[in-house]
């Protein structure tokens, strides 16, 4: 009976061996499948021209030195800076519009029980499905009626459209995880409804509030049609037109450059929404399941 | 106002509080507070979309932007050009094809990303980068990685002794198309799994171990509990791959310009290269206008998988 106790203990611990090493081999075949071009990117960003420009050189080694020379030329050489500083700038200012917006929008639809309520939640989150394929050509026009072509206002000015409605969605979430009767003792306390919730309710969805920054800095940096159709001066492109459009001189790509810039751009993105996803996540299940 | 709940008589009662006013007022500040938005989305959405109709039945151009009503003109020369045909064609293959891998792969990658492992935080991070980094600069580094002489993926295949020479992926129509799906699916994968994920946490921990407990395996498990339980936000997940693969031009125009010969041209892509390159806004707006109807369609069946998930 002993040796049936041993046996059966022994095929357990093989399953979970054999289990263990699964998650492994998927979690490191679903890494490599996802970061390879960056991958590649990397090793051909440092590569010299005569090692890059031979097809028969290994592609993933170094046949020749490495040479950071198409890193410097990239921030020497070319607007690349130029491109970054506008994304910041449209990044934060897009950000801060969003947030005075969706807040106070999100609050509203979450706590001050009105009968339309919900349907307009749904209308709100309806609108983010309206992509910029479609009204990119009428939004050109408006922009050019504001005089606001060739300058980073005509993006500050539209993205929000993109990024309010996903905030407000994300923020219900997270405002309706918040207890009740917070505001209620600060209401007691005297405070109005609206310093209840400026006061007591905002520090506490700070989380969500930070994972809402993330998000539309993320959207607003990857956008592209309505940065390419507004936008036509160098000197006032972002990062995800600038690159593609500026970086290649007729049919002459400076590809090392260009691997160097998709790096550079892609990984403090990731790692600062790597830190929070688990809120995005989160945020996402409690607008959509809490009542 | 007279059904709502705080109507004049509740603030007077407020009132010796000393603080009453607009700002205890729910029937006001609801409004209040939600008004901008609705406003500002109004004016950036609502109009422009209500614009973009009227420019499909007018003959505004770059050079000539005066408004001038030329009824169905500009769809009669939509439809009698057969790149409009293919197009339309080039974005149901794309987005059907795409939705489905989207789906399937993030279904996968949701369910590693939930499982506990070392260093899952660099994984995750990796996984993410295909999301997060702006589409056309990732779309940028599958250019170079399909490029049509140093391509790592040809010096590979010749090295096993595959092809001879060149596959050239992105100058063969076939090819093509399947070098931009491939691409949109590795880009919206993590973003389904990220979705997937969010179902995945929700479903409560007993479930799943009386389900152990009763001896289903892994794949039993998998069938006939998660999968059933997380369809909605499957659903969701899928749904949103379609919109926005539906309605995205980036991988397309930077990837092949809509090459070989429109054989990549999509919906999107095509309405950008008339209205904005060709200036012929009028004939740009007919062309995305026929992204609506199935947008709707999707957007509808995007609310009815959420109804659901609220219903459980």
């Amino acid at each position: 009976m002993s040796t049936d106790v041993v046996a059966l203990r022994r095929r357990y611990a093989r399953r979970h061996v054999a289990a263990r090493c699964g998650v492994y081999a998927a979690a490191v075949l679903a890494a490599l499948v996802c970061a390879l071009p960056f991958l590649w990117s990397v090793i051909s960003a440092f590569k010299q021209n005569q090692d890059l420009y031979d097809p028969e050189s290994n592609p993933f080694f170094f046949n020749k030195p490495a040479t950071p020379d198409h890193i410097t030329f990239l921030f020497t050489d070319t607007p690349f800076l130029t491109f970054v500083v506008n994304t910041l700038i449209v990044g934060a200012a897009v950000v801060a519009i969003t947030l005075v917006l969706a807040l106070p929008a999100a609050y509203s639809l979450a706590r001050l029980d009105r009968p339309w309520g919900t349907p307009m939640g749904i209308a709100i989150f309806m609108v983010y499905l309206v992509p910029p394929s479609l009204l990119f050509l009428s939004l050109t026009r408006v922009v050019v009626a504001l005089h606001l072509e060739d300058t980073l206002w005509s993006m500050i000015v539209v993205y929000p459209t993109i990024t309010v409605p996903v905030s407000v969605w994300l923020l219900i979430g997270f405002l309706k995880a918040v207890p009740k009767d917070v505001e209620e003792q600060a209401m007691v306390d005297g405070y109005s409804r609206l310093g209840a919730f400026v006061r007591t309710v905002l520090p506490l969805v700070f989380p969500g509030i930070v994972a809402v920054v993330v998000f539309s800095f993320t959207l607003t940096s990857s956008e592209f049609v309505y940065a390419l159709a507004f936008v036509s001066a160098s000197p006032e492109m972002v990062v995800s037109t600038g690159v593609p459009t500026q970086l290649v001189r007729g049919d002459v790509f400076f590809w090392q450059s260009l691997q160097a810039s998709t790096v550079i751009t892609a990984v403090p993105i990731a790692f600062l929404f790597n830190l929070f996803l688990d809120r995005f996540v989160t945020g996402f299940t409690m607008g959509a399941v809490k009542t | 106002m007279t059904r709502t709940r705080t109507g004049p008589e509740p603030v007077a009662v407020e009132a010796p509080r000393g603080r009453a006013g607009l700002a205890d007022r729910e029937g006001f500040l609801a409004w209040a507070m939600l008004l901008p938005s609705v406003v500002y989305i109004i004016a950036l959405v609502g109009i422009p979309f209500l614009l973009a109709i009227a420019f499909a039945f007018s003959d505004v151009t770059t050079g000539d932007p005066s408004f001038d009503w030329v009824g169905f003109q500009n769809f009669d020369a939509v439809f009698g050009d057969g790149v409009f045909w293919r197009a339309l064609r080039n974005t149901l293959i794309f987005t059907l094809v795409s939705m489905v891998l989207i789906v399937l792969f993030g279904k996968i990658l949701a369910n590693i990303l939930v499982a506990d492992f070392r260093g899952k935080w660099f994984v995750r991070f990796l996984v993410l980068l295909p999301w997060t980094t702006p589409v056309a600069l990732s779309t940028i580094s599958w250019l170079w990685f399909l490029d049509s002489i140093y391509s790592p993926a040809d010096w590979v295949l010749r090295h096993l002794g595959l092809i001879d020479g060149n596959v050239v992926w992105l100058g063969k129509p076939g090819t093509a198309m399947a070098s931009v799906i491939a691409v949109q699916t590795w880009r919206l994968t993590p973003l389904a799994a990220v979705i997937v994920m969010a179902g995945l946490v929700a479903i409560p921990r007993d479930i799943d171990e009386a389900a152990r407990i009763d001896g289903a395996g892994f794949w039993r498990r998998m069938f006939e509990v998660t999968i059933p339980l997380t369809l909605p936000v499957i659903a969701v997940a899928g749904l949103f791959g379609a919109i926005m693969t539906f309605t995205d031009m980036t991988v397309p125009y930077v990837l092949t310009r809509g090459g070989p010969t429109h054989s990549t041209d999509v919906l999107a892509s095509w309405a950008y290269f008339r209205g904005i390159e060709g200036g012929d806004v009028g004939q740009g707006a007919a062309i995305a206008l026929f992204l609506f109807p199935l947008l709707l369609a999707g957007a509808i069946a995007i609310l009815r998988a959420v109804r659901r998930l609220e219903g459980q």
